[in-house]
Parts: C-alpha cells; sequence; structure tokens
C-alpha cells in the first residue's frame, strides 16, 4: 500500500516539475473519471455490504466443508461469483478451511472466482463494458475458474 | 436523466434511510450492514484516488503512438505479455483494472490485450499471489497460475477478435 502512495506522489511531484500545465490536465482527467464512475462504486458497496451481512463467513465455511467434495466445488464456485470479499479475508479464511480438510480444488473453485468473476461489480463493470460484454466476460470467467479448480484436483489427486 | 440515474439515487436514498432508521431505533442487522459498509468504503478510498491518479498522469503524459505499438494491432504476442506484467503489478482488483483498461483502450490497446489484462488483474497480481502462496502453498499457486495464464489469453484473443469484428469499443457509458 505505501509503495502505491509513494509511485503516485514520485510520479506527481516529477510532472509537476517537467510541466505544470499537464500536470494540472492530469489532475482534471483524474477527477472527472473518478466523478463519472463514483456513483457506480457507491451502488456496488451498498450491495457489498448487505450480501456479506446475507451471507456471512461461518455459512460459506460450513457449506466448502461438507462431504460431498463435488457439490463443494460447484457450490465454491457459485459463492465466490456472488461475493466479494478482500484478498485479506479470503485467503486467511481458505487457509484455516485446509487445515480442517477442505479439499484443495474446493478451495480454488472459492477464491478463482472470488477474484475473477463478480456479480456485485457488475454496476461498475457494465459501466466501461456494457451490458453484454460484461455478461460474456464473467461467463468465460466462471468456466476457466471450474477448469482451474479441476486441474488443481487432478494434480492433488483428490478429483476422484 | 436517465432510468438508471434515477434507480441509483433511488437506491442510495432508500439505504441511506435504512441506515439511519437502524442507528435510530438500534437494528442489529442494519448496524452490521453500515459496518461492512463503512470499512469496504474505506479499504477502496485508500486505493482508488491514487490510481485515478496515475490514469489521470497516464493520460495526458504517454503517448498514443507508445501504446499502439506495444499494446496494439501491430504489437503481436508482446502486447500480451504486457498485458500480463502490467497486472502483476495493479493493486487492489478487478475494481481498479476497469478505469485503467478504458483509458489503455482509449489510447489504442487492442481488445485481446485488454481482456488479458482484465483477466489477469484478477489472478496474477504479484502481492496477492504471495499472499495466497503463504496461506495455501506454492504448489496451489503455482498450478492456478499455470493453468489459467495460457486459458485467460486464448480466450481473451478469441473474444477480441470477435468484438473487434463487430466494431465494439470499451467506453464510459451513460
Amino acid at each position: 500500500m505505501y509503495a502505491l502512495y509513494a509511485i503516485t506522489g514520485l510520479a506527481l511531484v516529477i510532472s509537476l516539475i517537467v510541466n505544470r500545465q499537464k500536470t494540472w490536465q492530469a489532475l482534471k482527467i483524474a477527477a472527472s473519471r473518478f466523478i463519472n464512475i463514483a456513483p457506480r462504486f457507491l451502488v456496488m458497496l451498498i450491495l457489498v455490504s448487505a450480501v456479506l451481512f446475507l451471507i456471512p463467513d461461518t455459512i460459506i465455511a460450513n457449506y466448502l466443508g461438507i462431504d460431498n467434495k463435488y457439490g463443494a466445488v460447484l457450490f465454491g464456485s457459485v459463492i465466490g461469483s456472488v461475493i466479494l470479499m478482500p484478498g485479506f479475508i479470503a485467503f486467511p479464511l481458505a487457509g484455516i478451511l485446509l487445515t480442517k480438510g477442505v479439499p484443495y480444488m474446493v478451495l480454488s473453485a472459492f477464491t478463482t472466482t472470488l477474484m475473477m468473476v463478480g456479480f456485485l461489480t457488475y454496476p461498475v463493470e457494465s459501466q466501461y463494458l456494457g451490458r453484454k460484454v460484461t455478461i460474456i466476460r464473467n461467463t468465460i470467467s466462471f468456466f476457466i475458474a471450474l477448469v482451474i479448480a479441476a486441474m488443481t484436483g487432478l494434480f492433488f489427486g483428490e478429483i476422484f | 436523466m436517465s432510468r438508471t440515474s434515477i434507480a441509483t439515487i433511488l437506491t442510495v436514498s432508500l439505504y441511506a434511510i435504512f441506515l439511519v432508521v437502524s442507528w435510530i431505533i438500534g437494528f442489529g442487522p442494519g448496524q452490521e450492514i453500515r459496518h461492512n459498509f463503512v470499512s469496504f468504503t474505506l479499504d477502496m478510498l485508500k486505493i482508488l484516488p491514487c490510481a485515478f491518479i496515475l490514469i489521470g498522469l497516464f493520460e495526458a503524459w504517454v503517448k498514443r503512438e507508445t501504446i499502439e505499438r506495444h499494446f496494439g494491432e501491430e504489437s503481436g504476442i508482446r502486447g500480451y505479455i504486457w498485458g500480463v506484467l502490467l497486472a502483476g503489478t495493479t493493486v487492489g482488483g478487478l475494481y481498479v483494472a476497469f478505469p485503467v483498461s478504458y483509458s489503455l483502450h482509449s489510447k489504442g490497446a487492442k481488445l485481446g490485450v485488454i481482456f488479458t489484462y482484465l483477466g489477469a488483474s484478477a489472478l496474477c497480481r504479484a502481492p496477492m499471489a504471495i499472499f495466497e502462496a503463504s496461506f495455501l502453498g506454492i504448489k496451489f499457486t503455482a498450478i492456478r497460475l499455470l493453468v489459467s495464464l495460457p486459458l485467460v489469453i486464448v480466450t481473451s484473443m478469441l473474444l477480441g477478435k470477435y468484438l473487434t469484428k463487430r466494431g465494439y469499443k470499451i467506453a464510459e457509458r451513460k
């Protein structure tokens, strides 16, 4: 995180020294882009806050740990697509589930869809990509996640 | 005013009313949802201003020809490699990658590279991959990266070709 601040600050300072006018122009672009997309971000945050309440971590953990591992893969990929969770919560959770005996391929399905497929990012994504392409991109990503889960199962000897 | 913006205003006001009423009457679920909202918003506000400033600087300084040469139609396979490398340094997640991809595309990056960048910034961000490996093991992360990258690149190429033929553009839609 600090690296991001340092890089942004440095870039701004260099830009200011080289050309003040261009820097001003850059900041205007930054502000107008941000303001244009801000309402969509707000809607996304509202959805996230509500869905995280409706589907708490404990429920996710329970369902990922069910005995039927194919069912768990399916559940993991669907729930991973629907919710949005920052990595610093998702991976420690996955780590705990791993020690409780949840197969790697279930965790793979869950974490991969979590990052790649976004029901809740739809308001933001569709603003840029349009409705149709957003749906196509997410569908492709969902299947890529299933393939990754299957390969993970194969390499860890869990699939059969 | 468009239908979407009316829907947005309605959603936001209803949500705000819900939070305020929950706060007044001490409604538990409402408090929890507010807590979720605040923590997620703060999380994003740590990243988004920097991301948009960098996007602004990129738009002001980087020449269109440079992007066309390295990310555009003439870039060949190199464009995809650049897309993945750029994604490796992306922070936050897809929600940061969308505005970046819009800027790249408007400067002449081809669609296949854009979709590769989006897919890779979901899966191959360097700090996240290291974090993931520390919890799930290097083997797990290595499998995920090695299986996902070829799939992401190939599907992005196909999708890019298909959409380019149909004259599709990434834009800020209203």
